[in-house]
């Protein structure tokens, strides 16, 4: 139940090929993340997924079977929309029950998974209120009782934390992974962040412009990127890319260095280089340095003990182990 | 301004915009006085009018008392409530075709629609008069419905897609990912939540369809004239008639202020056709 | 939602409303055209010969002509130099922080919702009366010989009547427009160091330029096909004092039963219209994104 499997997908709006054609799968009760920057096609395919959208060609396949053609009410799937979308009109209680409503399950029935999913979702005082007397966590609660009921194949999630601030954010994120690992069910969710990918997936698939550019658990990706873009992508703060003599010296047209994984010292290293903004968080120590020799300048991630200020003379040394090679096209050289 | 501001002000504000309102509202304040005092009455310098010790019904069921007069106010309503719902029969598939299921005409064909509203009538007065001549249609109030009916059918058209474009397509998306068929996501959906912005639509419609004054007094004679027209037999040149025309009128306008009173908004979004938000 | 099916459904519903409008427009519009080249008159049986550019002639050259259309123009631009400007002051006005709010907006927006029948015959007789009106009464308390407006200065009373019924529109516009401007474009500005004058002119103005437009189109649309009002209180006279185009291709069609002429000055007054529609249809669609 819940393995879901592209094939050869392709969709074009008017005659721009947004998604060309593309193949993943989703096994059953993982926990999969598309992850991208914005206008990627990550939300495309969350609806293409889910029905709303037709495929302009390829099949998608639901346990086995041919839902290409199959309309959204039918695959037997839930969505939570970024806006959630909740129907304003009714109360709580009556839009969780919506979705049961529709499959015209029993009263007695309808009654006992509102009442399991408000428990679970701490939403029992609520049933009575309308959505719009409540506040954006309670109404993210709503969505997701409401796609709970449903007892989905897969819940599919749209950029579900972008409207709520942060503090909450960090609070819904631990729930919902709480919720996949009580369900077991599969889960596939859409987001721009990378922090909400790598702590909540089993899997993350990396898109951009419409092109899987990897898929992988995170550490995978964190460890070995295949590319420029994921290694620049996944990993905050972003790892430094350098390109010309430094670069040719490990035989690369570009390296790529983490900030976590360079050491600091006053007296000797590396590269040597003058500290432009120093961000100090007590926790840790953000260090942009100016490396001489080097066109973009380089961010270090130190201890919070580190005491470098702007205009200081700072040197720098990567680990050898943790330097990544990537080549003129660029792809990882291993 | 957010800020706070001084009593003061507000009170100076207060007195200058109530004055300016008080003056602009004047004439409709005094017809209600004047529909109360009796007509020798009416005629008197205001102060003395206003001042006067009596007041009384007397126009009101002198107005009343002529049989004709309520058959020309349930002509207004008639044509009003017909043309508003004739309209909407027409007007709410085609609104809701072009909010839902847009094509790459939608914009062209809904500023056509709208362009049918700035023909100035007297540009086609002539065939109008002479078609309902020749089919019976002159002084009826089945003409007049249709012909209210089709010139404000671009407006209601437009109020509704208006409406219709506000309710967040997500939320019909959620209904159809829950299990709903088409139908389903109409009856229980789409339907509540367009349930204001229709209401609006109606009620700015019989306002618009109750004060028109074209073709209610082009197209009428005796039988199908609403108020627009019919008002004017209260003023006669020889005699007293200022009470009596005051009461009548009253009459004739006090639906609509109440309407009005609810529908400002509705007013811009009708009238501007989105051009000011 | 948009597949084939559902794409030729949305035709069929659309289809009643195009196909009435079109009708509408279409088969009276034809009409009128052809009548403007006919002799035709409803008194005279046996009149329909082609008259070629004829109608247009004579309604053109005819002194009336050029009165209706002088009329039109000082009627209009009457009104709206006193809608607009008053329009404007109003919004400002009622913009500000005060008591009571709500009620003085309904004072002054209820004169729109009168009919203009009521408004029109209320303002002659209860008030412009030279005797027994209330203007009359004021002048002549104020010692000067009663004036009889209508009589003396009939196009100035109707396009004060006007206005009153069309200054509440441009208010609510206006206010409408003016309470979407950003306060805190205005509280930069201030920081700025501008004063009330430099806001108004360089931030409030320009945001309401947009709907000064839309307010002056529109009116200008409405205003030209002035009617009823013009009908309840002069009728047109004294002479041809009060007659706009409007009201001329009404004396030409359905008194004079001149319906060849009547429609020629239809075809006039439908090509006016349609010069300052396009312009306002510009700007609808500027902001139609369907």
């Amino acid at each position: 139940m819940g393995r879901i499997e592209l094939k050869q997908v392709q969709k074009k709006f008017s005659d721009i090929e947004v998604i060309p054609p593309l193949d993943l799968v989703v096994e059953d009760g993982e926990f999969v993340v598309f992850v991208g920057p914005s206008g990627c096609g990550k939300s495309t395919l969350l609806r293409l997924i889910a029905g709303l959208e037709d495929t302009t060609s390829g099949n998608i396949e639901i346990d086995g079977q041919d839902a290409t053609d199959t309309p959204p009410a039918k695959r037997g799937l839930a969505m939570v929309f970024q806006s959630y979308a909740l129907y304003p009109h009714m109360s709580v209680r009556k839009n969780i029950a919506f979705p049961m409503r529709m499959a015209k399950l029993s009263q007695d029935e309808q009654t006992k998974r509102i009442n399991a999913a408000a428990a679970a979702l701490n939403l029992t005082d609520y049933l009575d209120r309308k959505p719009g007397q409540l506040s954006g966590g309670q109404r993210q609660r709503v969505a997701i009782g409401r796609a709970i009921v449903r007892e989905p194949a897969a819940f599919l999630f749209d950029e579900p934390l972008s409207n709520l601030d942060a503090a909450l954010r960090v609070g819904m994120r631990m729930e919902i992974s709480e919720l996949h690992k009580k369900l077991d069910t599969t889960m596939i969710y859409v987001t721009h962040d990378q922090v909400e990918a790598m702590t909540m997936a089993d899997k993350i698939v990396v898109l951009q412009a419409g092109v899987i550019e990897q898929v992988g658990s995170p550490l995978e990706l964190y460890r070995t990127p295949r590319n420029k873009f994921v290694a620049g992508f996944i990993g905050s703060p972003k790892m430094n890319l350098i390109e010309g003599s430094e670069a040719q010296r490990f035989d690369a047209h570009t390296i790529g260095i983490r900030p976590e994984h360079l050491l600091v010292s006053k007296e000797s290293g590396e590269w040597k280089g003058t500290v432009g903004v120093s961000e100090h968080l007590g926790s840790d120590t953000f260090l942009h340095v100016t490396v001489d020799g080097f066109a973009e300048p380089i961010t270090v991630r130190a201890s919070g003990e580190v005491d470098a200020y702007f205009g200081d003379t700072i040197y720098l040394t990567p680990n050898p182990d943790l330097i990544h090679k990537f080549g003129a096209d660029g792809l990882r050289i291993s | 301004m957010a800020r706070a501001v001084s009593n003061k002000t507000k009170t100076i504000n207060t007195a200058i915009a109530g004055t300016i309102g008080f003056l602009m509202f004047f004439p409709i304040l005094w017809i209600v006085v004047l529909s109360l005092k009796t007509e020798e009455n009416a005629i008197r310098a205001p102060l003395e009018v206003l001042f006067s010790s009596d007041w009384t019904m007397e126009s009101f069921s002198t107005v009343q008392a002529r049989s004709d007069y309520f058959k020309h106010f349930s002509n207004s309503v008639i044509i009003s409530l017909g043309s508003t719902f004739l309209g909407l029969l027409i007007a709410i598939p085609a609104a809701w075709s072009m909010a839902f299921v847009p094509s790459k005409h939608t914009k062209n064909v809904l500023m056509w629609m709208l362009s049918t509203k700035m023909l100035p009538p007297v540009g086609v007065l002539v065939p109008i008069y002479l078609l309902f001549r020749d089919f019976n249609l002159l002084d009826t109030r089945v003409g007049l419905t249709i012909v209210l009916m089709l010139i404000n059918l671009p407006i209601i058209i437009w109020m509704l897609y208006t409406y219709f474009k506000e309710i967040p397509g997500e939320i019909l998306e959620a209904a159809r990912m829950d299990g709903a068929t088409l139908r389903e996501e109409v009856l229980y959906v789409l339907t509540p939540m367009a349930i204001p912005g229709m209401a609006s639509t109606i009620l700015l419609n019989i306002i618009l369809a109750w004060n028109e004054a074209f073709w209610t007094l082009n197209l009428t004679a005796a039988k199908a004239a609403p108020l627009t027209a019919f008002i004017t037999s209260y003023s006669s040149p020889e005699g007293l008639f200022y009470a009596k025309l005051s009461a009548a009128s009253v009459m004739a306008i006090a639906p609509i202020l109440i309407m009005g009173w609810f529908s400002q908004k509705q007013l811009v979004r009708g009238l501007t056709f989105g051009a000011v938000k | 939602m948009a597949t084939k099916a559902s794409r030729s459904a949305a035709r069929l519903m659309i289809s009643p409303a195009v196909l009435l409008l079109l009708g509408w427009m279409l088969v009276p519009l034809c009409m009128t055209i052809y009548f403007s080249f006919l002799y035709y008159n409803l008194l005279q049986p046996g009149s329909g010969a082609w008259a070629g550019w004829d109608n247009y002639y004579w309604f053109i050259t005819d002194p009336s002509f050029t009165d209706a259309i002088k009329n039109t123009l000082v009627l209009v631009s009457g009104v709206l130099l006193i809608t607009t400007i008053g329009g404007l002051c109003a919004a400002l006005l009622l913009d500000r922080p005060m008591f009571g709010t709500g009620l003085i907006r309904i004072m002054v927006i209820a004169p729109f919702f009168v009919m203009p029948t009521v408004s029109a015959l209320v303002w002659k007789n209860m008030f412009m009366n030279p005797v027994n009106g209330i203007f009359g009464r004021i002048v002549t308390g104020l010692g000067f010989p009663p004036i009889d407006f209508f009589g003396q200065y009939p196009l100035a009373s109707i396009t004060f009547i006007v206005s009153w019924m069309w200054l509440p529109f441009a208010t609510l516009i206006l206010l409408t427009a003016l309470q979407s401007l950003d306060q805190e474009q205005l509280e930069a500005s201030e920081m700025d160091g501008a004063n009330w004058w430099n806001r108004f002119f360089f931030i409030m103005l320009p945001h309401l330029a947009r709907a000064i437009t839309v307010v002056i189109l529109i009116q200008t649309i409405f205003l030209l096909s002035i009617f009823a009002e013009i009908l309840v209180t002069t009728n047109g006279g004294p002479g041809t004092a009060t007659t706009n185009l409007t009201y001329l291709i009404y004396v030409s069609s359905l008194l004079q039963f001149d319906v060849g002429m009547g429609s020629a000055g239809g075809v006039i007054a439908i090509i006016l219209a349609n010069v300052v529609a396009i312009f306002l249809m510009r700007m609808i669609g500027k902001n139609l994104d369907a």
